[in-house]
């Protein structure tokens, strides 16, 4: 009696977020997918109705869309390079034994907290900028000429931004792991006289397995949406150089109002992603049952 | 500790891990001290000592009136913070203490949500927005923001849940304790350093959210990400104005960053990793 009470209060408790979420992520799911199927143009709608597969066609044959999916993994790949080798480094360093442990952390996790927007025009404008930025000053100071980055490097710059913004993540998650190592069996590898570098590979690197695991994942879907750090800094350009996907579709939507061709964007958005959350999901629900 | 350390080794880690770490931090110290320093000066090159003239924040303030965003993102990552707890204390709770045999698919459901691209359902929710005459209005905002972290927030609220020993609810309700009892002496105590420290991550996430912050407001209810963008664009001479109003819109969320961080490792890893 008292478990069936339980149950159906259970039920009750659950609902609102069950619901919730699933409005959330049905409805404007549904409106995507009729869209990309129609001819909708809110600026001329003379021509507005059901088109078929063109829209897929459409936004397929636009040359900025291969140039997009091209950019939007290079973008994730090398992020996530740089942020996994770069943070199982810093983490091996901070775990060392040093006077003021607790401020270097508290300074290498900054980053992860500044806003999107304010990442990109501080690294557009202080560091970066061609004429007054820190890079500039430091090249001129060498002699060199200075690097046009937005210009001439568009994703390399946007790469180092967003690079820059992870990397304290990695590192703090990637630490976290480190030090719930187990101090007793690190002792013993040694006392068996194992080296730094065999002890890395064959204790260390085994430990922290589930924690790149999950970096990877999370980065992955978050790396998958950069969207502010593209428009506040290049906008796209030049030309489509440093377009990424979700930032094509946002040009499709509300800069050409091409609803239809957005919208099959959208939908191909929507199956990479659900291709990466596929092994996101695995890795994740693995660690429910411990 | 029984290793010895020689202290050889640990003036080398000191060494190199400082100067890792600030030079990760440059560009936050650099724009923290450049936003002190006059237009003219900003522009003189490399220079660390700035003069200390607080002009740029008052011409931040009496141009763009920053008090205003400043406001706005309190508002939503506050609000938008409390709606979902509203939300998901309850199914969080029920999950953890009478889970069911669909408890783990509903779970991985729900953070399956959060891995849509945002950008997909852009014009659907713009649409939405627009007919119910949501655009710009605070409170949409707040339920959107609310909808996209309540996965996160019903995860990291289970996996504290989860925690607190299920022994003590059988004593509780042996030594006759009602439901509402239960819940009240019982439980709420036990659960309230997790409540918490999901409502630390959840503002930080919400005050950096910058995709429909920017795309679903205008003047009203934008928030600091909105301000922000808007000096994309250069106006003349603006370094010293846009490090002050870069400084005034990370300085809240930096500082409660730094004392969140255990709670964002196990936060954002699902309790995967702590």
């Amino acid at each position: 009696m008292a478990t069936q009470q339980t149950r159906s209060l259970a039920r009750f408790m659950m609902a609102p977020s069950v619901v919730l979420l699933f409005v959330w992520m049905i409805v404007p799911l549904v409106i995507t997918l009729w869209f990309s199927f129609q001819q909708y143009n809110p600026l001329n709608p003379v021509r507005d109705g059901f088109v078929g597969f063109s829209n897929y066609a459409l936004f397929y044959s636009n040359p900025a869309f291969l140039q997009s999916i091209l950019n939007t993994l290079v973008l994730v790949g090398s992020v996530l390079l740089i942020t996994v080798i770069g943070g199982i480094l810093l983490a091996l360093l901070i775990d060392q034994p040093m006077w003021g442990q607790g401020i270097v952390r508290i300074l290498v996790i900054s980053p992860f907290f500044v806003m999107p927007p304010v990442a990109a025009l501080v690294w557009k404008n202080m560091i970066m900028h061609p004429q007054y930025g820190v890079f500039a000053d430091i090249a001129r100071f060498f002699g060199a000429q200075p690097i046009d980055w937005f210009g001439q490097h568009p994703m390399t710059a946007i790469i180092i931004i967003v690079a820059w913004q992870w990397l304290p993540f990695a590192t703090l998650i990637l630490l976290t792991a480190l030090q719930s190592l187990d101090g007793e069996q690190k002792e013993a590898a040694e006392m068996d006289g194992a080296g730094f570098v065999s002890r890395f590979i064959y204790l260390t690197l085994p430990h922290m397995s589930r924690a790149i695991t999950v970096v990877i994942l999370i980065q992955t879907i978050f790396l998958l949406s950069v969207y502010a750090e593209i428009l506040v800094t290049t906008n796209g350009g030049p030309g489509y150089a440093s377009t990424n996907l979700p930032f094509l579709v946002y040009q499709k939507a509300l800069l050409e109002f091409k609803i239809g061709q957005a919208s099959a964007g959208g939908v191909i958005a929507v199956i990479l992603a659900n291709i990466v959350a596929f092994f996101a999901m695995r890795a994740v629900g693995k660690n429910l049952d411990k | 500790m029984a290793r010895a350390v020689t202290t050889q080794h640990k003036v080398i880690a000191t060494g190199a891990a400082w100067i890792v770490a600030l030079l990760i931090f440059f560009p936050i110290l650099y724009t923290i001290i450049t936003s002190f320093k006059s237009e003219q000066e900003a522009i003189q090159g490399f220079a660390l000592i700035p003069s200390g003239t607080f002009e740029s924040y008052t011409e931040v303030q009496a141009q763009s009136g920053y008090f205003k965003f400043f406001f706005n993102s309190v508002l939503l990552s506050v609000g938008s913070t409390i709606l979902a707890l509203i939300v998901a204390v309850p199914a969080a709770w029920s999950m953890a203490f009478s889970p069911g045999k669909w408890t783990k698919d509903i779970l991985m459901w729900m953070l399956s949500t959060k891995m849509m691209p945002a950008v997909a359902v852009l014009f659907p929710i713009y649409l939405i927005f627009r007919d119910a005459g949501l655009l710009d209005s605070r409170i949409g905002l707040m339920v959107m923001l609310m909808l996209i972290n309540l996965p996160i927030v019903i995860w990291m609220l289970y996996t504290y849940f989860r925690e607190i020993p299920g022994e003590i609810l059988e004593a509780a309700r042996m030594d006759g304790a009602t439901l509402w009892g239960e819940i009240v002496y019982v439980l709420t105590p036990m659960a309230v350093p997790g409540i918490a420290s999901t409502m630390l991550l959840n503002i930080i996430l919400a005050w950096n959210e910058a995709f429909w912050t920017i795309r679903l407001t205008t003047t009203e209810a934008a928030p600091l990400t909105a301000f922000i963008s808007s000096f994309s664009s250069p106006q003349g001479l603006f370094w010293a104005k846009l490090s002050a109003a870069s400084t005034l819109a990370i300085a809240p969320i930096l500082i409660m960053g730094w004392f969140s961080q255990k709670q964002l490792v196990r936060g954002l890893t699902f309790g995967a990793v702590k």
